[in-house]
């Protein structure tokens, strides 16, 4: 009887140890996890925000007769697919994040070049409502930067935290995988450097 | 099969937490570290002459102080690879400029490539919106700028944000909200589990063996000693707040960045 406590003892609290880790990292995944979702929806409203600005700036631009017609059915199309884009929060993997980067890059593109003829009109440009909307349109392009790199910043630290060992096994048991993170814009290489 | 696989992996995991903190030692670089002591015109290449950061500096810690709101200022060569918008973003959130209701404004120069920026933390962008920052930038930076007039633009453009702004919050909404009362509640818990609880305990305990009058007085010494405990505690919150205050008051300078967050609100502009 003696024989059999000692190994039972060390069983239990060798059983008791992995239980309570296992639960710890079970509840720091969630709670990285819910930080991610948070953030993912933060980034969702900005990419929404400029979505809804978009018909505004069309509108304003349609007023000057001569506008290229060609340059205004980009946006609008461009538009209509990065809104059509949507990812499921819980299964925000590698190659879902790059599609919908893809069609919001498609939208950033055509917005850009939208705002360089934009250049050829001077009207247009000295129009208030047009300055208006477009401060309000970089004002978005810097949250949603932000917003992106906030992301990205959890999504690393939980990539990191599911990887590492021990917690990969528990990762593993409950299924938390790896999430994707929005890619850099190129051009990024052989840069200045900062002073200060 | 399995070992190279596993050493694989190990040797990959090694590589990205090497490659993390090269990152993070590289991004730390980028940014300058906060000012100490604590300042709110940071010109870093001697752009203004000295009175005129004084009276920059004298003017923004006057505003800080009535009404908790921080203006930075912020005088560089170059943001490098960054764009002027991010690298604002960035240095506000690494600063912390703004209080607790993330009231700060940042407005950075980068004199080598002639761009300006106004960040406005999470809780300015009512008082300041974007395209009010983009016509401060526009009709009252620029101009200067170009005119190499750099004090006069700083000048112009913090009163108008001291305009907007006014009325939106004042130093007591935050002040009041110390962390004073944390440590209470961190001090009750702590008696609760520590004392309390095992004390109730020892009472059930005595009560199946001799009667519970001894665990009862036991009891009461540990409410007058938690009693007692707590209200130390409470003088000590006390003295801790009051020497805060009284060394703001005596420097007479910029208490420090109180930790303000930036969600990328604000405008810009080159010269």
């Amino acid at each position: 009887m003696k024989k059999l406590l000692i190994p039972i003892l060390v069983l239990g609290v060798i059983g008791i140890f992995i239980y309570s880790k296992a639960v710890g990292s079970y509840n720091s995944f969630v709670q990285a996890e819910e930080t991610i979702n948070g953030q993912w929806a933060e980034v969702e409203t900005q990419y929404q925000r400029r979505a809804d600005l978009i018909p505004n700036l069309v509108n304003t631009v349609k007023g000057y007769a001569d506008f290229e017609q060609e340059t205004l059915t980009g946006v609008i199309e461009a538009r209509a697919k990065a809104t059509s884009m949507t990812i499921d929060p819980t299964n925000l993997n590698e190659s879902n994040i790059a599609q919908f980067q893809q069609a919001q890059d498609q939208l950033s593109g055509a917005l850009s070049r939208l705002l360089v003829t934009v250049e050829r009109y001077p009207d247009l440009k000295a129009n208030q409502n047009f300055l208006e909307l477009q401060a309000q349109l970089e004002g978005t392009e810097n949250r949603i930067a932000v917003a992106r790199r906030n992301f990205n910043e959890s999504v690393v630290a939980y990539n990191k935290e599911i990887r590492i060992f021990p917690n990969n096994i528990f990762a593993g048991w409950y299924g938390f995988e790896a999430k994707g993170t929005f890619k850099a814009s190129e051009g990024a290489e052989n840069a200045p450097s900062v002073q200060f | 099969m399995k070992f190279p696989l596993d050493k694989m992996k190990a040797t990959s995991i090694l590589l990205f937490l090497l490659f993390l903190s090269n990152l993070s030692g590289l991004l730390a670089q980028d940014f300058p570290p906060q000012p100490n002591p604590p300042r709110l015109v940071n010109d870093f290449i001697q752009t203004l002459s000295a009175a005129e950061v004084a009276q920059l500096e004298n003017k923004l810690v006057a505003y800080n102080d009535s009404t908790s709101t921080q203006i930075a200022i912020v005088i560089m060569k170059s943001v490098g690879q960054y764009d002027i918008s991010d690298y604002a973003f960035q240095l506000g959130e690494k600063w912390g400029i703004g209080g607790s209701k993330d009231n700060g404004v940042l407005i950075l120069a980068a004199m080598e490539d002639r761009d300006v920026f106004i960040a406005t933390g999470y809780g300015m962008e009512g008082a300041v919106p974007d395209a009010l920052a983009k016509r401060i930038v526009q009709n009252l930076i620029i101009p200067n700028f170009k005119k190499g007039e750099f004090y006069q633009g700083f000048d112009q453009a913090t009163d108008m944000i001291i305009k907007l702004a006014s009325g939106e919050y004042t130093a007591e909404e935050v002040q009041s909200d110390g962390n004073s009362g944390g440590a209470l509640i961190m001090l009750f818990v702590f008696i609760f589990f520590f004392v309390i609880l095992p004390l109730l305990r020892n009472k059930n305990d005595n009560n199946n063996h001799m009667g519970g009058k001894g665990g009862g007085v036991d009891l009461w010494t540990t409410i007058m000693l938690a009693n007692m405990l707590k209200g130390g505690g409470g003088k000590y919150g006390d003295f801790s707040s009051g020497r805060g205050s009284f060394g703001g008051g005596g420097g007479g300078g910029f208490g420090g960045f109180g930790g303000g967050s930036f969600g990328g609100g604000g405008a810009g502009g080159s010269w």
